[in-house]
């Protein structure tokens, strides 16, 4: 049986069909889901895609995170289901309670829109499973607010459950404040909930999966993604393909 | 007892610690404007909005349950209530549709 993917669409979301052509890259027939939707049975992951959901009004992502589909959303991750939310899908499942912490504008208050580097932070999670720790991935980033914040203990917290996906970092892997884009606690580009079975990440994947248009670093990730789901559904493995 | 209808202003604000680049950009851009001895800048939101309630007590519990679920960020954001003053009363059935709204005057 061939793995279904849901795309949650909201009003303003504008990447719904670059992560359905990076899904179709990596063997996925991905289908759109409109926010109104209740249920996502039948589906093995869910993706929230980038844009801006209700035109960023009042804060990114807030209004969308109130969005009929998220009561689904949230059973779907209770139940331990793969979601990914990407740029503005990020900031939705932050603001849904999902993941933690929160985005603020970026620190220099300028829209940043170019590849950077990001470096593997976590040892085997669904979402890196196919690439080592320290691997450094370019994607490029898109957006106003990606600036990570969460408190200093819940950074330790984090830290200490293996739950930080992604840090920004310099091409040969080097984290610190010069490479740092946004200003993001810890130079964090991407977190994942306890379970780390949600991830958010402000890089789009879908937008590195072609070298003729920015490489294709970012079908580690979903190529993580799917071996994951076939690991827990007990399919064949694509790491073993 | 009839509900009172009651204007409401919130103001949200970065909360202390929290960066707030807006305030910062603000600040730097203030010297070169003559007015270098402006200081502290911090750029938050004001909501203004009208609540139905029997009283005072119970209009702020319900504005401040609207900010803790969704008008603010408490992770990132502080805010606070202030009831303005009693609104203009409700219009009665049958009166002008939309009738006054936040633009209406306050007392």
């Amino acid at each position: 049986m061939s793995t279904r993917v849901a795309i949650i669409v909201f009003p303003g979301s504008n990447c719904e069909q670059d992560v359905h052509h990076a899904l179709g890259l990596v063997g996925v027939r991905a289908e759109y889901v409109w926010h109104h939707a209740t249920d996502l049975g039948g589906f093995d992951a869910v993706v929230l895609p980038g844009g801006f959901s209700y035109g960023d009004y009042l804060r990114t992502g807030a209004i969308a995170a109130f969005s009929p589909v998220m009561s689904a959303v949230r059973h779907f991750a209770r139940d331990g289901g793969l979601v990914m939310g990407i740029c503005n899908g990020f900031q939705i499942l932050c603001e849904a309670g999902l993941l933690p912490g929160a985005l603020r504008w970026n620190a220099g208050l300028k829209f940043i829109c170019r590849p950077v580097s990001v470096r593997v932070e976590s040892e085997g999670s669904p979402f890196t499973c196919l690439a080592p720790v320290g691997r450094v991935l370019e994607i490029p980033i898109n957006h106003f607010q990606g600036n990570y914040y969460c408190s200093p203990r819940l950074l330790d917290e984090l830290e200490e459950q293996d739950r930080i996906a992604f840090r920004y970092c310099s091409p040969d892997g080097t984290v610190g404040p010069e490479w740092n884009p946004n200003g993001s606690v810890g130079g964090i580009a991407g977190v994942m909930s306890g379970g780390r079975n949600v991830l958010g990440m402000m890089p789009h994947p879908e937008r590195a999966v072609d070298p003729a248009v920015g490489g294709r670093d970012g079908r580690l990730i979903l190529e993580s993604m799917l071996a994951a789901l076939g690991r827990s559904t007990g399919g064949p493995s694509l790491r073993a393909g | 007892m009839e509900p009172v209808r009651f204007a409401v202003a919130v103001d949200v604000m970065p909360k202390e610690g929290i960066s707030d680049p807006q305030g910062q950009t603000i600040e730097r851009a203030l010297p070169s404007l003559g007015f270098a001895d402006l200081h502290g800048v911090r750029v938050g939101k004001r909501i203004e909005l009208t609540v139905e309630a029997p009283d005072a007590e119970t209009a702020e519990a319900i504005v401040r349950a609207a900010c803790v679920r969704f008008l603010a960020n408490t992770v990132i954001e502080d805010f606070r209530v202030s009831l303005v003053a009693a609104a203009p009363p409700v219009p009665s059935a049958g009166g002008p549709p939309g009738g006054p709204s936040g633009g209406g005057t306050r007392a």
